[in-house]
């Protein structure tokens, strides 16, 4: 069964891998990489304690289509990598976009480029969420920065999944996968699980459909609905069509149904922001030095608060649109050489100063060094 | 002009009439191949709702769209590890992967020989026609050497694949090669693999005018068709590792391997394991 409600002493990797299993999932595909390796260990020992499946397969690849095939087999499936294994998952999820496929992939960030620093921290991986595939389309990021979060996020990361029908990637650093704090399992009732809409009748049944929320229900299989399932453009009977209008219109709802929704996914937290006139923004485990240096700013003589990005795609770009206003300057600290950075600019369009602090990976920022930059704003 | 209905063919049932006519071109292989296919499921006796039939990209990639059946047509090389976790999570299904040489032993060869390793319970229909056809007849990991392609116009220099010594030492239960000409056996042997278990692997050849036999003195359909009947030898359990195609010899066909004693499948190992653990925590 799922951890009984309780506090706990967790990793960041642990608390991915109990939250998992609390949202209902029941398959995992994986692929060892460091450093996420040890939520595919310990979903070894626990999914078959919940009825549930762990294959390991012969490479992220084939990690990511068995979830993709297990989605369609009616479980709710995840797989978990990072850098290296995230890029070779691209190509699928771009299918899983289009075949509008409930996945979740956990991707524990570690410095790159290519092998990089296997053990290390990273944050490089933003944009390659976003973009890695090819083609329009739009998924949903999530990035915790306590193991808290982890659990909560993961839970998050298959509602949404599901609600959506879309793949939904929890964006980890190696920082918080290894990091053990006490965290608090809540009573499963407390909990809100949601489930993927199955369609009410067979007859007139076309798969590709959607409803006025733009998400089609799912059809199971195995029950007579014939539906067919295609990585090219299709119709709503979901029939291969290479008509610009179609595609026009498909590529168009599977992007919107994400892009409509974007005020109610987006989700921002702030710090300190009350009267603050300098803002750090960032997400992930550089949060946890953010904190200290907010409050080292306090005998400083500036007002420094903090904005922490719990999803990154879609963008909150609304919401630090609207704090900007008031805004001396943003500083975005990230591990990696400006890739938040570059939202954040677009969403103020110039109406603060946006001063990228970058760290190429390895290690994250000292509170220390956020502290002198925010110090340093003229 | 739309092509139009002038008769019922008997396994109208089994397809969606709305998506004719076809893509494939006049004189291929495919669709003799979906005919067997579609005679050893009515044979066999299978529930079309417990059918699934996925595919990769190609050819004959396209096949699960003309059925009406649930079907999925997923990314190229890929259609056995989206197989795996279909059947893992619905072991009353079966499950089929009807795909080409190209998608499946060559951009896919590490998904198909780890499937065949760990036993995952698939009948894996491939359709080798020794080249890429759709995307303008290129040479791949199955072409014959010597022969002609657009990337190997003076000759194809490399080795193909032995398919059938490929899935029996990776440890498929079921191994067979029949062609597009010899459909009879080759719906038997559909219909005795689908009463079977575990991974099991039909090599189907079958002619490519369009993209290959035009450029290696066999532009008809026919002309390939004369080839695999002067050429083909049918010799059951040959050891696979005898029967690779060459160039002037003969090609080997028939039933190669059907393991008599049953070998789990990866799937009743999982689902043993599941009960075990669950039982032991009790």
């Amino acid at each position: 069964m799922s951890m009984p409600p309780g506090v706990y002493f967790l990793s960041g990797n642990d608390a991915v891998a109990e939250g998992a299993i609390i949202a209902g999932c029941r398959f995992f595909a994986g692929y060892p990489i460091t450093p996420s390796s040890e939520i595919a260990e310990r979903l070894a020992a626990r999914l078959p304690q919940v009825g549930g499946i762990f294959v390991q397969m012969e490479d992220e690849i084939a990690s990511i289509m068995s979830i993709i095939g297990a989605s369609w087999g009616g479980f709710k499936a995840m797989t978990a990598t990072s850098g290296p294994g995230f890029s070779l998952m691209q190509e699928s999820i771009g299918f899983a976009a289009i075949t509008e496929t409930p996945i979740v992939i956990v991707d524990v960030q570690r410095a790159g480029p290519s092998t990089g620093m296997p053990t290390y921290v990273g944050q490089g991986d933003v944009m390659q969420a976003k973009w890695g595939s090819h083609g329009p389309y739009e998924i949903i990021a999530l990035s915790p920065s306590t193991v808290q979060e982890c659990f909560n996020f993961i839970i998050d990361a298959f509602n949404l999944a599901e609600k959506y029908r879309v793949p939904v990637v929890l964006l980890m650093d190696e920082r918080l996968s290894h990091l053990y704090e006490k965290i608090i399992i809540p009573d499963p009732k407390e909990i809100l699980i949601i489930n993927r809409k199955k369609p009410k009748t067979k007859e007139n049944f076309l798969p590709y459909r959607a409803d006025e929320d733009l998400v089609p229900p799912m059809p199971p299989v195995g029950e007579g609905y014939n539906f067919h399932v295609t990585g090219l453009t299709h119709d709503e009977k979901g029939y291969p069509n290479m008509s610009p209008e179609v595609q026009e219109k498909l590529v168009r709802r599977l992007c919107d149904k994400i892009r409509k929704n974007a005020d109610k996914i987006a989700s921002v937290e702030t710090y300190n922001m009350d009267d603050a006139d300098i803002a750090i923004l960032t997400f992930g485990s550089v949060v946890r030095p953010a904190l200290r240096a907010i409050k080292m700013a306090k005998n400083s003589g500036i007002k420094l608060g903090l904005i922490k990005l719990n999803t990154i795609w879609p963008f909150p770009e609304k919401i630090i649109q609207k704090i900007a206003e008031s805004l001396k300057a943003i500083i975005v600290a990230e591990v990696n050489y400006g890739q938040v950075y570059h939202l954040v600019r677009e969403a103020v369009a110039g109406a603060t100063n946006v001063i990228l602090l970058p760290k190429m990976g390895g290690t994250i920022h000292a509170a220390e060094e956020l502290l002198n930059v925010a110090l340093g704003v003229k | 002009m739309k092509a139009e209905y002038v008769e019922e063919h008997i396994w109208d049932k089994y397809l969606r009439k709305d998506r004719m006519p076809h893509i494939w071109c006049p004189g291929c292989g495919i669709g003799s191949v979906l005919s067997a296919f579609l005679t050893a499921v009515e044979r066999a006796g299978i529930d079309p709702k417990k059918l699934v039939v996925v595919s990769g990209i190609g050819c004959t990639g396209r096949v699960p769209g003309y059925l009406n059946i649930d079907s999925f047509h997923t990314t190229h090389g890929r259609p056995i590890p989206f197989a795996v976790g279909l059947k893992l999570t619905r072991p009353d299904l079966h499950v089929v992967v009807f795909s080409g040489d190209g998608d499946l032993v060559t951009i896919g060869g590490n998904h198909f020989i780890h499937a065949a390793r760990r036993n995952n319970d698939i009948l894996v229909i491939l359709v080798n026609n020794f080249n890429y056809g759709m995307t303008g007849g290129q040479m791949g990991a199955t072409t014959p050497e010597q022969a002609y392609t657009t990337t190997s116009p003076y000759g194809n220099l490399e080795n193909p694949f032995d398919i059938p010594y490929l899935a029996a030492a990776a440890g498929a239960v079921y191994v067979a090669r029949w062609t597009s000409l010899h459909v009879r056996r080759l719906a038997w042997s559909i219909e005795e693999a689908f009463h079977r278990k575990g991974f099991r692997l039909i090599e189907v050849l079958a002619q490519c005018p369009t993209a290959y036999g035009r450029r290696n003195k066999m532009p008809e359909g026919i002309d390939m068709l004369r080839f695999f009947k002067e050429n083909c030898v049918i010799k059951d359990y040959t050891h696979p590792k005898d029967v690779i195609i060459r160039p002037g010899q003969k090609i080997i066909i028939g039933k190669f391997i059907d393991l008599e004693e049953e070998r789990k499948t990866f799937e009743e190992k999982v689902y043993e394991l599941i009960s075990r653990v669950r039982r032991d925590k009790q």
